[in-house]
């Protein structure tokens, strides 16, 4: 299977397209943008500067810059006055905390150096994942453009005595007016916040909490209220599922967060045991393209597919129609049912009734998989409610406002409606970490703290509480929203008392809080179990959800992407650079379309003789909004759906560069992601997409993947000749494995460390929580959208995407009889519903080196312990390195990305720049730079031990990537200590290198994708 | 080659020649006058024994200054004070309750082993104060005048050596042109002009000349240019002026304070670490000034005496907002800024807790001898020359630590010697310090 499976990267592969065709033999674009200049003889001769004029330049440029290099600067050090006891300089110290910004909810450690917050890793211990948009917070900290300074009323500053009195006196007259007041704010999952608002509700017995979530699943939690009785989201204990059938819910991408370790965990072919996942839906999502077997339908299909299957299980006849993938659910509901309670059916559509539907089908699978027992407390936004808010702000029913940490004027369905109607409002106060445009409509604007600078406590699920704590001083003049509060319900207390006081009361029982603050969670067993309360009418729910599903020729799927999610952090480098893992574009949100519908529509994708792709425009209608993106077409997508993310186009206050895509909430009407009866127009205009997706072809090399299905991984056969096939190359005139020849001497990795890296494609759910730690802790830098898009992005670590489907080239094709518009048409079909899979690259440390031995300056070397060592400033820039290297992962500084406003992003700030990891140089110009598999954190884990005087314990050395991977998909270590994880995997059945028949041997292994086609 | 504020060596003489002034003027102004010596010095030292971790002679302290307290207060009383204070103020006594609630309550312990004598003694002490030494003006600073030139020693070297071919060149021309003349040397100076501007002439159409003077200005020419290249970025001997004139010979050498009791990171961290001002404060919370002789001589010869050193300690109080009649911190703290001697590339990654913890180097064997330093400077070159060398050179003595035992033993075995160096343990390699 391994071995007839061919990979494309793109759909313009499948065309007959000259330029893809170059490109998979000329790998370097890059130098193409030379020549679009000196190549260009009008250009040329137009210019003002003139030959002799450029000569001087240089003469000139040369001199100065030598006449500088004479004097060193001076350099001030200026110690503490009173230094903390717990910090050293040049010693990281790490903190337990976890963040709830209302969209993203995890258990985290931060690392701080000389008091500064400069990475965030999951807390393993209290079972926490981080996602991209987590690792990426601590850059948010330092948004010296959005971050709230020091608060102000109508846009003058006002102290914040001042403040607390002005507005606790207005509240007062409101109280006594008997005028109402709505504290409008995220979902904050904070018991100890919940407590203060309450005493504030008691205070003003005016005043009601309402809950807003900018990205709604108020449907799950409606649904799970009328079935147990409680306004919560359903937990999924994945690990233990033998069947997972997914209806649109993207729970590795986005869904509730969270879910990814226990399904990874679930499906670890080495056991034997391991789930089959089927994903339902019409949008590629990450969950998708992780599935065992992914089912293409339309919206609407989808959610008639979902009643089907309730039909099929429990054999009843509720009221539905019949959709193309009948047949699928009909074996779906077979599989299920023989998974009896170890299967679980999961649905992302934002409808009470058909999240009824799905509790229903579990339940009559009588599923362990769902618990809901330990439901989840995040995500409580109660869209209905804010919809009755905006309606009284209308007619002047509503006195005062305060709004805590939330954009509602910019993620709204009816943002203009909303912001219109604040100005019936009398009292109207923005408690905010960021300014954004709610925050501008207000009158007064109290500067909230950020997570990292604050207090606080949270309860995630039932029994799983954890710890907020400060890792920073307040930059600015913040103050958290509990203190404020607190303030404002006339409590002198500080938050941090109260917050103490409530949790030796009510959380820890006798348990310490300092160790509980230590390790950052407390897990509290509770007794309480939630038991199913009413019997809802599945019927009933049927045939509404059956009226609400107004089936169209387009309907469109709105979704969340890993990188900005709900928007909150749209002023993020970070994550705009940072490639949608199934697009690979970044710095962007389209249209995604299928390929058929692109054809009808008139819609394609050019790829531009830079290696970039252009789209065109689409206006988008629906319910009477419209919006104009550009289209990218998207295999998989279903036929007759798009998809659109929400969390672009945000523009207030944000820098111009990151002004980019379309904002997609106007269409999120009554909050739901799917929308009918869509109607899609071509417009003129051509976009361009800085997608890092066909610049780098795989030029032919189609064995970099290997798949297997379940049923050869644990068949007894030889790997070596089925599913894991060493390569072979020709030598003598015969063939023999390629790792008996070899052009390169033998290293002797016998003495001390040697390090690899195993990376298991299984577990990879290509989240990007790697990519954004690799940013933070290797200083990688933003280069922005005009240079990704000419390949010039400088992702060390890069995550690619392949679609494979059973025929795949041109070649194979026509060997099987097919030509002209047939052959077209079958690449086509295999276009709309390929696998997927994920690939992290990075430097793959090769123990013989290509790279090595092309640098005529040694500035690229080989360390004993396996790493393959970049000297920067040694290297002279000739690239030569990056053309000898097969994997393609050096990168080159074309530019100087710090202190450069061109390149304004965090490294072109003051604030920006205290996100650096001091131990790892920032580049300069004309260098190459790539993975250096964390040098100088294996440096410092030995150092560590040789400093207490042991030798390094088993499993201690870890990369930044390897610590961000929750699921376990990268596993680091020393192959020469035969107790780590890493030495076992290095010589596993599964293990591979890729392009094995170069011999370069690689200290990164790849252990083989196994997926469960679910062959009996 | 920095641009910092130098020592400028134009402004010395001006500067010496204040301070010799000064000196002498103070040496005048020294009175003396007749003291019981022995008495005193008895004094002296139970007083510094015993009194003066609280009590200063012109100060308050932790408790009151002493100086000439025995014109304030009845010899009795003291006696009865000082012996007990608690019993003292039992019975009543006014003033001593007052001097009590004074200082907050604060008890000063008891010292009933004290004698009468000794207590007369300490008094006496107190009464005469420190007796000022005569300083003669000769020996400190003054004596060390002397001026150095800026220019490197080689290249004097090297001008001297062309001076000298030079002049070889032209006295055998001379004695040549003068012979071919047939002159022996008898009027010699009156045709020195004239033999002069022949010699030139010749010069002129000698060509081999002129090819070997090409070559050789070509040769010294190279050699200044690459000298001077090389010296670019290297800053030894760089020796800024900093915010407070600190004397590491006082403490260090003097005082023998371990160095990594004030540079306590370099044992755990990247960094040696500057000391915060609270370190400073553990000592200079009780010593506000210097002893009268204490004497620190500036590498361009300015000598501090005690009353600018006094002013220099004071600069801490300033930087800890330590306010020194209430004894109490202000809270108004003003951090120094202190001028960074030993600057590594960005580039270069350099761990001090390896050298110092692991290696058990001595601070001195990179940063020369600072406790000789009155004023600090960079000892070595920090190139990457010299780190490498040392990596080379040095065994690595891994007694002890379990780290090594066992890759220590491999190496061995495969370089067959008894003890690595840093090199084989793969110091050398690039990535151990680049990255």
């Amino acid at each position: 299977m391994a071995s007839n499976k061919k990979y494309w990267k793109s759909v313009e592969e499948l065309k007959d397209s000259p330029i893809v065709e170059t490109l998979s033999k000329n790998e370097f674009v890059e130098d193409i943008s030379t020549e679009s200049f000196l190549g260009d003889k009008e250009t040329l001769e137009n210019s003002s500067t003139t030959r002799r004029d450029f000569l001087k330049y240089v003469g000139f440029t040369t001199a100065a810059a030598s006449l500088a290099a004479c004097e060193g600067p001076v350099v001030k050090s200026i110690p503490y006055v009173v230094k903390p006891d717990d910090i050293i300089a040049g010693v990281a110290d790490w903190y337990a905390t976890s963040i709830a910004d209302g969209f993203d909810f995890a258990n985290v450690l931060v690392k701080t150096r000389e008091g500064r917050p400069i990475q965030i890793m999951p807390n393993k211990e209290a079972n926490g994942t981080t996602s991209a948009r987590v690792q990426a917070a601590v850059l948010s900290l330092y948004d010296e453009q959005l971050r709230l300074k020091e608060p102000t009323k109508g846009g003058e500053a006002i102290s914040w005595s001042d403040a607390d009195k002005e507005i606790a006196a207005k509240l007062n007259e409101l109280k006594e007016a008997n005028k109402s007041v709505v504290l409008l704010s995220g979902t904050m999952a904070s018991p100890s916040t919940d407590k203060i608002i309450a005493e504030f509700l008691v205070a003003n017995p005016n005043a009601k909490h309402v809950i807003y979530d900018a990205v709604s699943e108020d449907a799950a939690a409606d649904a799970f209220k009328a079935m147990y009785g409680k306004r919560a989201l359903p937990n999924y204990k994945l690990q233990n599922a033998e069947a997972i059938v997914s209806f649109g819910a993207d729970f590795l991408g986005d869904f509730h967060g969270g879910f990814e370790k226990n399904y990874v965990a679930g499906r670890k072919s080495e056991t034997g045991k391991m789930s089959y996942h089927v994903q339902v839906e019409s949008n590629m999502s990450l969950t998708g393209a992780n599935s065992d077997k992914r089912v293409v339908a339309k919206p609407s299909d989808v959610v008639f597919a979902l009643i089907n299957l309730y039909n099929q299980i429990t054999g009843a006849s509720v009221s539905s129609n019949a959709t193309p993938i009948d047949g699928e659910i009909k074996k779906l509901a077979s599989v299920l049912k023989k998974a009896g309670s170890k299967g679980v059916v999961m649905t992302g559509i934002n409808d009470v009734n058909a999240q009824l539907i799905s509790l229903a089908i579990n339940k009559a699978l009588n599923s362990e998989i769902l618990d809901p027992n330990t439901s989840l407390n995040i995500r409580q936004g109660n869209f209905k409610e804010v919809q009755a808010l905006v309606s009284d702000m209308k007619s002047g029913k509503i006195g005062g406002l305060l709004t805590l940490n939330i954009d509602p004027s910019y993620s709204l369905p009816n943002a203009s409606e909303f912001t219109e109607a604040l100005n019936k409002v009398d009292l109207k106060v923005a408690l905010s970490v960021e300014n954004n445009e709610t925050v501008n409509a207000m009158e007064y604007v109290l500067p909230a703290s950020h997570f990292l600078e604050s207090w606080g406590d949270t309860h995630f699920s039932e029994g799983n509480y954890g710890l907020v704590q400060p890792t920073i001083q307040p930059l600015f003049k913040t103050r958290q929203i509990q203190d404020t509060l607190l303030k404002l319900t006339g409590n002198s207390t500080s938050y941090y008392d109260y917050l103490k006081s409530f949790w030796s009361t009510n959380v820890l029982n006798g348990a310490s809080w300092n160790k509980a603050l230590h390790n950052g969670f407390f897990t509290k067993s509770s007794s309480t179990s939630t038991e199913q309360l009413a019997d809802v009418s599945i019927a009933d729910a049927a045939s509404l959800l059956k009226k609400n599903t107004k089936a169209s020729a387009m309907e469109l799927n709105l979704y969340i992407k890993t990188g900005l999610g709900d928007g909150k952090q749209a002023n993020n480098p970070w994550l705009q650079e940072l490639p949608d893992p199934i697009t690979r574009a970044s710095w962007d949100n389209y249209l995604t379309m299928s390929l058929a519908d692109a054809k009808v529509l008139g819609f394609s994708n050019p790829v531009k003789d830079n290696g970039a792709i252009n789209g065109d425009f689409a206006k988008v209608s629906v319910n009477g909004k419209e919006v104009t993106v550009p289209v990218l077409i998207q295999p998989g997508q279903a036929k007759g759906s798009v998809g659109l993310a929400v969390g672009f186009g945000k523009t207030f206050g944000l820098k111009e560069e990151m002004q980019v895509g379309v904002n997609a909430y106007p269409l999120y009407t009554n909050a739901n992601n799917i929308q009918y009866g869509v109607s899609i127009e071509k417009v003129s205009g051509t976009h361009k997409f800085a997608c890092t997706q066909v610049q780098k072809t795989i030029a032919g090399r189609h064995d970099i993947l290997k798949v297997a299905s379940l049923k050869e991984v644990t068949s007894s056969a030889d790997p070596k000749h089925s599913w894991n096939k060493p390569a072979f190359v020709s030598y003598d005139h015969q063939e023999v494995e390629a790792k008996s020849i070899d052009l390169w001497d033998e290293h002797n990795r016998e003495v001390g460390h040697h390090f690899n890296l195993s990376i298991d494609l299984t577990s990879c759910t290509g989240c990007g929580a790697c990519v954004v730690a690799c940013h933070a802790e290797n200083n990688v830098p933003v280069v922005g959208k005009n240079e990704v898009r000419i390949g010039r992005d400088m992702h060390w670590l890069r995550i690619d995407r392949y679609y494979s489907s059973e025929v795949e080239t041109r070649e194979e094709a026509k060997e099987m009889g097919l030509s002209g518009g047939d052959l077209y048409k079958v690449l086509e079909t295999e276009a709309e519903n390929p696998e997927v899979t994920f690939q992290p690259m990075m430097c793959q440390h090769c123990n013989h080196a290509p790279c090595e031995t092309v640098c005529p300056v040694a500035a690229t070397t080989h360390g004993r312990q396996g790493q393959n060592q970049m000297t920067y400033n040694r290297c002279v820039g000739t690239r030569y390195c990056a053309n000898n290297c097969p994997y393609r992962v050096r990168r080159f500084n074309w530019f100087k990305y710090n202190n450069n406003d061109e390149f304004d992003f965090n490294m072109n700030n003051e604030y920006g720049k205290m996100v650096l990891n001091p131990d790892v140089v920032v580049r300069s110009r004309g260098v190459m730079e790539k993975c250096s598999m964390c040098i100088q954190m294996t440096q410092a884990t030995i150092l560590k031990a040789k400093k207490e005087g042991r030798a390094v314990k088993t499993d201690e050395f870890e990369t930044a990537c390897s610590s961000a991977c929750t699921t376990g998909s990268l596993v680091f270590g020393d192959v020469n200590n035969k107790e780590d994880k890493v030495a076992a995997l290095a010589e596993d059945k599964k293990a591979y290198h890729v392009l094995d028949y170069l011999q370069t041997k690689p200290n990164v292994v790849y252990q083989v994708k196994v997926k469960n086609t679910n062959e009996a | 080659m920095k641009s910092v504020e130098l020592h400028i060596r134009l402004t010395r003489g001006l500067v010496k020649g204040f301070a010799f002034f000064l000196f002498f003027a103070l040496s005048l102004s020294s009175y003396s006058q007749e003291v019981d010596e022995a008495r005193h010095k008895e004094g002296r030292k139970i007083y510094k024994s015993q009194c003066a971790s609280c009590h200063k002679l012109d100060r308050k302290l932790v408790g009151p200054a002493l100086g000439n307290v025995e014109q304030r207060r009845e010899n009795t009383w003291l006696k009865a004070w000082i012996r007990n204070n608690a019993e003292f103020r039992a019975t009543g006594d006014k003033d001593a309750i007052a001097i009590y609630e004074e200082y907050n309550g604060a008890a000063m312990s008891a010292f009933p082993q004290l004698t009468d004598q000794n207590i007369d003694d300490i008094l006496y002490y107190t009464t005469i104060g420190e007796i000022k030494k005569k300083v003669v003006a000769d020996e400190a600073g003054v004596a060390n005048v002397q001026s150095t030139s800026n220019a490197p020693g080689w290249l004097i070297y090297i001008l001297a050596a062309a001076i000298v071919v030079a002049f070889l060149m032209i006295a055998s021309l001379l004695k040549q042109v003068n012979e071919l003349k047939g002159n022996t040397a008898v009027k010699q100076g009156a045709n020195l002009k004239q033999d002069l501007s022949e010699l030139w002439e010749g010069v002129k159409k000698n060509t081999f000349l002129k090819v070997l003077a090409t070559i050789l200005l070509i040769l010294i020419g190279i050699y200044i240019f690459f000298g001077t290249l090389f010296k670019v970025g290297v800053d030894q001997g760089y020796q800024p002026i900093q915010p407070i004139v600190f004397s590491h010979k006082i403490h260090s050498g003097d005082n023998k304070i371990d160095c990594q009791y004030c540079h306590s990171s370099a044992k755990h961290s990247k960094h040696s670490g500057i000391p915060s001002v609270n370190v400073c404060m553990n000592c200079h919370m009780n010593i506000a000034e210097v002893a009268e002789t204490t004497v620190v001589e500036l590498e361009d010869g300015v000598v501090l005496g005690k009353e600018e050193l006094d002013k220099e300690i004071a600069k801490i109080y300033d930087a800890s907002g330590w306010d020194v009649d209430n004894l109490e911190y202000t809270g108004v703290e003003k951090p120094i800024k202190w001028v960074r001697i030993h600057n590594l590339a960005d580039f270069v990654y350099f761990n001090h807790s390896q050298h110092v913890t692991v290696g058990g180097l001595e601070c001195q064997t990179c940063h020369g001898p600072v406790e000789e330093m009155e004023e600090m400077y960079q000892y070595s070159s920090l190139t990457m020359g010299w780190c490498i060398n040392c990596h080379r050179e040095t065994k690595v003595d891994l007694k002890g630590n379990e780290y090594y035992a066992k890759i220590h033993e491999q190496l061995a075995k495969k370089y067959g010697v008894e003890k690595v160096t840093a090199a084989q343990l793969g110091g050398l390699e690039c990535g151990k310090c680049h990255y």
